[in-house]
């Protein structure tokens, strides 16, 4: 479910011809100030196109000649245009300026919500299904096409990028994780090999559930078909992602919210299933 | 005739301070400097979560090129979002290149490398 769906509207700091170039340095200062409230901002003189439209009210601030802004509509009648005079006002001003001309109309805000989710490098992903057999959210699903994708963002607890850990083939990234290679930094041969051992581990402690123990070694076959049992698979996931909070690898509060072991036992199956499904389709086409 | 100058897009990353906060302020302040024209959009992230259509049309902008982080999640991010960026597209990380080289690189007449090759 996607929630976060109000957008600014658009704002167009306008220093054109019939406008007053304001100073580098205000000029900074005001974007800087708008951005941190979570506008988009367009800087528009003279010179390459901006951006092209959409449905979305304009709001055009400018430095006008006696301080009075031109009264502007869309010759399509489309959008409505504001126009408001930013002549000697402080970047403070000015947001409160936008801020009263957006009136009760929701947007999001930074602060308030943090854009959490996996993005996948589709160039490395070979579509083991790993992610979506692992993730207990039902952040994953399968396209028409059989292709891995990132359905559910909304579900993806925020600061836990587990499943990027467990993929072996690093090709899922946290934009907003700090360190490389799930931040989307490039990944040289040691890293993919490290992570590679993380989904050795993740996959001998998670029982059946991972699809990779069908790369298992022989010696590991043998030992993890005489312990193959739900139970022990529900105990050992969550032995795993207890490892994972207490490495510092997801938050404690992740493990909190895990469903109970009927509904994590469930979840699996029903991902394991639809992974399964998905593949053997791609095999049969 | 189409108007073949890039598009400049700079990202805030205000919604996680992930990007160095003298880096972003630095390259903000440097293309106001410049007098360009140019977007700004105050997370990628924020946009692609939901999908915003405005993804679509900066995709479409002519060499579009982008100030935000890792190219690899920048490109992730429109892919995922349903508009992939185009292969003259390119991303410069202000996560861990200069205000300088990226902004020099913004405002470079001939063209840049495109996403793949502009990494670091």
């Amino acid at each position: 479910m996607i929630t976060h769906i109000h957008r600014p509207l658009r704002v167009v700091l306008y220093e054109g011809q019939g406008a007053i170039p304001l100073h580098a340095e205000a000029r900074a200062k005001v974007m800087a100030a708008l951005l941190d409230k979570g506008y988009a901002v367009t800087r528009a003189a003279s010179g390459a196109p901006a951006m092209p439209h959409d449905d979305r009210n304009l709001l055009l601030l400018g430095s006008f000649p006696e301080q009075k802004a031109p009264e502007i509509e869309d010759a399509q009648g489309q959008i409505k245009i504001d126009t408001r005079d930013i002549t000697g006002l402080a970047a403070e001003d000015i947001v409160s300026l936008v801020e009263k001309t957006r009136g009760d109309k929701p947007m999001n805000e930074p602060g308030k919500w943090k854009p959490w989710f996996p993005v996948i490098d589709y160039s490395r992903c070979t579509n083991c299904m790993q992610c979506l057999s692992f993730c207990l959210f039902d952040v994953y699903g399968v396209s028409e096409d059989n292709k891995i994708q990132v359905q559910n963002n909304d579900n993806c607890k925020t600061n836990c990028p587990a499943c990027s850990r467990v993929c072996p083939e690093v090709a899922i990234m946290f934009p907003k994780y700090q360190a490389g290679p799930i931040n989307g930094d490039e990944i040289n041969e040691a890293e993919a090999g490290r992570e590679k051992i993380k989904v050795d581990i993740s996959s001998l402690l998670g029982g059946d559930i991972y699809s990779a123990l069908k790369d298992r070694s022989a010696a590991a076959k043998s030992r993890f078909g005489k312990e193959r049992s739900p139970d022990k698979a529900l105990d050992e996931r969550k032995k795993c992602l207890t490892k994972l909070v207490g490495d510092g690898f997801i938050p404690a509060d992740v493990l909190a919210s895990l469903p109970s072991p009927d509904e994590i036992l469930r979840k699996a199956e029903v991902a394991k299933a639809r992974a399964a499904t998905a593949l053997a389709n791609i095999a049969a086409s | 005739m189409p108007d073949s100058s890039p598009t400049l897009l700079y990202c805030r990353c205000a919604y996680a301070q992930v990007v160095p906060s003298g880096v972003k302020n630095e390259v903000l302040q440097r293309l106001c400097d410049a007098g360009v024209n140019f977007e700004t959009v105050s997370d990628l992230c924020e946009m692609a979560a939901h999908r915003d259509p405005r993804l679509a049309a900066l995709s479409q902008c002519s060499s579009l090129r982008i100030a935000a982080c890792y190219p690899r999640a920048v490109k992730g991010l429109f892919q995922q979002a349903g508009t992939p960026l185009s292969a003259d597209a390119a991303v410069l990380n202000m996560r861990n290149q200069t205000a300088e080289g990226i902004v020099g690189q913004m405002l470079a007449i001939e063209p840049i490398k495109h996403i793949e090759e502009s990494q670091s």
